[in-house]
């Protein structure tokens, strides 16, 4: 692997914080913003992902040598719309509560932006094991994105976090936060947040002795 | 005359109440990437009105003929195969690749055509016909195109005529979407945006503010379809 490409660890933790599919790459924010007014249905989505993810990221690097240059995006989705079919008969058979309240965005994972990105970035180009990791590392940013969106959206939208009751009972439900307008300012104020501080890390690192520290 | 006001009542909740963007959070990735001016964005709104309706048809006949359960081809042929059979032939578990299969076909079969006999529209937006077969919109209205040929219960039946509108006005409703931010984003230009907003994250502010004027829609189709019984 001595071709420029990253190692097997710096694919995991790129993944989280330095290419977070959400926040940085701005990839995948279809499901991001739709199923995102609860925690529950949020990490289902994330497991969901998390599948498809792996198994298309493992069986397009076992593939690798045989795609053709012009072909490969058709060979990428088809791999992945059969690991959605996968997930999602397994949703309606194991969780069907909560497949029905997912509704479309399971089969929208298709078309998900992160997973033929990772494909076309890392799994058509590395081994397995690094294809792996590159899944691992997006799975958890793409989690931790998910994660801190529902959060804000269920606790201060139902007053609840994971269904249980954490904010006092005279809290005033924020309606506007479970509906679309929620998911879009939401978004859109975390992402303003992690610019900041992603700045200020930047700042940091590039200033030997920053001011009033 | 039901059926046209059907017909209308499909067009303008598509359209404008359950808009594709601010409803269904659905080609969020070009709404972003692409609202950068609004010629492209309608260029890109157009290239996925003409897509989505191709699709839909496609995805129509595929579903309807095919796919569902029940459907009359598939059941012609197992029972031409095995004469004695009663069951009922049921090929959905196969929607999703097929779906993206006829999705793939029809942007590559657009592309091709309008290379060949309308070099005009292509130069014009043939850049974003790539990008357009991984766009949730054409997906999501082929998923809702599904609900309503093969469910047998819940959804009304929608005939080709129905699922053409649906899918041409949730393509006009993308449009709609895309070319009013890219408006707000060419005067956004000249504004004092906090560094740390610039770029996607004011415009999913802005997208927030646009939802909550959508969200003024909501219960119009009630009070039309009262004015168009009368």
């Amino acid at each position: 692997m001595a071709n420029g490409l990253p190692s097997t660890l710096k694919r995991f933790t790129n993944g989280i914080l330095p290419e977070n599919p959400v926040f940085r790459q701005i990839l995948g924010i279809c499901p991001t913003l739709a199923v995102t007014n609860s925690m529950d249905a949020a990490m289902t989505m994330v497991v969901a992902v998390a599948f498809v993810l792996i198994c298309s990221n493992i069986v397009t690097s076992l593939i690798r040598n045989l795609l053709k240059p012009h072909l490969r995006i058709l060979v990428f989705t088809l791999t992945i719309a059969a690991f959605v079919t996968i997930a999602d008969r397994l949703l309606a058979a194991y969780v069907y509560e909560m497949s029905k309240k997912l509704g479309p965005y399971v089969p929208l994972i298709i078309v998900n932006c992160i997973i033929i990105a990772r494909c076309e970035v890392c799994a058509s180009r590395q081994r397995v094991v690094a294809s792996v990791a590159d899944a691992l590392g997006q799975t958890v940013g793409f989690g931790l994105a998910l994660a801190a969106i529902a959060s804000v959206r269920e606790i201060l939208g139902f007053g609840t976090w994971f269904g249980l009751p954490v904010m006092p009972s005279i809290w005033p439900s924020w309606v506007i936060m479970i509906l679309p307008p929620g998911a879009f300012l939401t978004l859109g104020l975390l992402m303003g947040g992690a610019n900041w501080i992603g700045r200020a890390w930047r700042a940091r690192a590039a200033a030997p002795r920053p001011a009033g520290a | 005359m039901d059926y046209v006001s059907s017909l209308i009542l499909i067009a303008i909740s598509t359209a404008l109440i359950n808009n594709m963007v601010f409803h269904w959070f659905v080609g969020n990735c070009p709404f972003i990437g692409v609202s950068r001016r609004v010629d492209m964005a309608f260029g890109m709104g157009a290239a996925v009105t003409f897509v989505v309706s191709l699709a839909a048809a496609l995805s129509w006949v595929c579903t309807y003929f095919i796919l569902a359960p029940g459907a009359p081809l598939t059941n012609w042929i197992w029972h031409k195969i095995s004469p004695q059979s009663t069951a009922i032939v049921d090929l959905s578990i196969l929607n999703y690749i097929v779906y993206i299969f006829l999705i793939a076909a029809a942007v590559q079969l657009v592309e091709m055509y309008l290379r060949k006999f309308v070099p005009s529209l292509y130069k014009a937006f043939g850049v974003y016909l790539p990008l357009i077969t991984t766009n949730c919109v054409i997906l999501f209205v082929c998923l809702e195109i599904m609900k309503h040929v093969s469910g047998a219960s819940g959804p009304v039946f929608w005939d080709l005529g129905k699922a053409l509108t649906y899918a041409a006005f949730a393509g006009i409703g993308f449009m709609l979407a895309i070319v009013i931010m890219a408006g707000i984003r060419e005067d956004l230009d000249h504004c004092d945006v906090p560094v740390p907003l610039r770029g996607a994250a004011i415009t999913m502010i802005i997208a927030g503010i646009l939802a909550l004027a959508f969200m003024g829609f909501t219960g119009m189709d009630k009070n039309l379809a009262g004015l168009l019984k009368q």
